[in-house]
């Protein structure tokens, strides 16, 4: 699999490996994927009470490219609004890391888990 | 130590130096360069002397006729001209032929022709040991059947089928038997005077010869017939046409004569170093299944599958060996494997399949070295998915509901 040398890097020292603690109310947890499928990735954020992402941590299983487009979620959604984070694109992703076509579906899945853990925010926040 | 490793023997295996230098006394000028069939000078007299004897050091491993050795391209081409053959041969008698879902591809693609030429075929299910149940074989035998294929050494489990019963049970029957014995010749003992076999497939380069040459051995008493699939000059008492390539057949000949005199010496090296995987492997990591059976099995292959770690992230974790995941063959598609389907696993467990094939040349600081890195990259990667985690947490993943997309 021909992988560029960003992936590459991604996979062999993945950033924000790791979980948050689910009960704390400023985390939100975003799971995508099914293992049938090969992939799936948790994304958690901490969000600060301006809304802003303090932290960002994740647990992929799935092929390269799918560990490589979550671990660079985490590092581009810290330090962004709630609002900010929700405008990053897969195409952004795919672009970034430069995935074989064959590979899309993988920053699709990471575009997926921004908006899920985002969703699960506002809906802790609601209750 | 020199990185990457190489444990992809049933890939296929690196030339052995010997082999290599009797090859090369086959190509030059001052070399046996002659066409074997060329009866007027002393060139092709060489020639022909040289493929003689490899005839016979091939013949010699299962206790063979030189004259049943039949020489092709390689075991593909094998097991194409045994089928094909035998199967137009006979199909005045019937057209039904049997093999099992778990034979290499050369075998079911050629079934599949077959059955575009109006054949019936039956592709056997296997047990979750990859063992045919032999009860179910003879329940699927008819009167119309006319040639059953099973494979000796199951390329990607490495499990030993029962080929003398097999070979009884057609016999009794009056069925052909074929067995594609591409990852058994020289690794399993083979006595074809004992066994009821009828055609049987050889390949040179898993057994440290070269690409590009095999053979069939075609069995003289009772004498078994097949068409030709490739025409041409007569070569090979009209069964496989085409000048013979003189050194690739002096390789496989060294090759076969050479894993005869050291057959209980690789044996011995190679099972040593089998149980030194499996236990380090084995012992103290959670989740990890041994694919086939260690009862019935060939030393030099073992496939394995680690839960909860994906296949192609697991295979860029451990770059450092050289070994193969998902559908042997066919490693460029990630599909979970057909065989590992075969035996009932589920996806992920079949994706996440790894095939360790050692061989002659592997070394004890090799496997240490590949135990190590399998439990780091495991560790590694299992600290890294959510499935590991939710294992640990007790969650069953059947129960979870998945948004599948």
């Amino acid at each position: 699999m021909a992988y560029s040398d960003k992936v590459i890097d991604h996979v062999e020292n993945p950033r924000n490996v790791g979980a948050l603690d689910k009960n704390d109310p400023s985390v939100a947890t975003g799971m995508v994927g099914a293992p049938a499928c090969g992939d799936v990735m948790k994304l958690q954020i901490k969000v600060s009470s301006e809304g802003v992402i303090e932290d960002a941590k994740f647990k992929t299983y799935g092929c390269g490219s799918a560990i490589a487009s979550s671990s660079l979620v985490t590092e581009w959604v810290k330090g962004k609004t709630l609002d900010e984070a929700a405008t990053i694109k897969n195409t952004d992703i795919s672009a970034e890391l430069e995935l074989p076509p064959v590979k899309i579906h993988c920053s699709i899945l990471a575009e997926d888990a921004i908006q899920a853990a985002i969703a699960d925010y506002k809906s802790k926040q609601a209750k | 130590m020199k990185l990457p490793i190489y444990l992809d023997y049933a890939a296929t295996t690196p030339v052995d130096e010997r082999v290599a230098k009797e090859m090369m006394q086959c190509l030059t000028m001052d070399g046996k360069f002659g066409n074997p069939a060329s009866r007027s000078h002393r060139f092709g007299w060489q020639a022909e002397e040289a493929v003689d004897q490899a005839r016979t050091d091939i013949a010699d491993l299962v206790n063979a006729d030189p004259r049943e050795i039949v020489f092709t391209s390689g075991a593909t081409e094998s097991n194409n001209l045994a089928i094909k053959g035998a199967a137009q041969f006979y199909k005045k008698k019937g057209k039904h032929v049997i093999t099992a879902k778990t034979e290499h591809k050369a075998v079911i693609d050629t079934c599949r022709e077959l059955e575009r030429q109006g054949f019936e075929v039956t592709y056997m299910d296997v047990e979750e040991n990859g063992l045919l149940d032999l009860q179910k074989l003879a329940d699927t035998m008819r009167d119309d059947t006319v040639l059953v294929s099973i494979m000796h050494v199951n390329n990607e489990l490495g499990v030993i089928q029962d080929i003398a019963t097999i070979g009884e049970m057609c016999r009794e029957r009056k069925i052909m038997f074929h067995v594609d014995a591409a990852q058994s010749a020289g690794k399993v003992f083979i006595d074809v005077q004992q066994l009821k076999v009828d055609f049987m497939s050889f390949s040179a380069h898993k057994a440290y010869g070269p690409k590009g040459v095999g053979a069939l051995y075609v069995r003289r008493k009772p004498r078994a017939r097949l068409e030709a699939q490739m025409h041409g000059g007569g070569h090979e008492r009209g069964m496989r046409s085409g000048t013979l390539a003189t050194h690739q057949l002096v390789g496989m000949g060294t090759a076969f004569r050479i894993a005869k005199e050291d057959f209980e010496k690789d044996f011995a090296h190679i099972s040593a170093l089998r149980k030194r995987l499996i236990d380090g492997i084995m012992a103290d990591m959670d989740e990890v299944y041994f694919n086939g059976t260690q009862d019935q099995s060939v030393p030099g292959i073992v496939n394995i599958s680690f839960n909860f770690v994906e296949g192609e992230s697991l295979l860029m974790a451990v770059k450092d060996i050289a070994v193969s995941s998902g559908s042997a063959c066919t490693s460029a598609s990630l599909e979970p494997s057909y065989v590992l389907r075969a035996l009932g696993r589920n996806d992920e467990l079949a994706h996440s399949s790894i095939r360790f094939s050692i061989g002659r040349f592997t070394t004890e600081e090799e496997i240490d070295y590949t135990v190590e890195l399998m439990k780091n990259s495991i560790g590694r990667l299992r600290e890294m998915s959510p499935l590991w985690e939710m294992h640990q947490e007790g969650i069953d993943l059947d129960s979870v509901e998945w948004a599948h997309h």
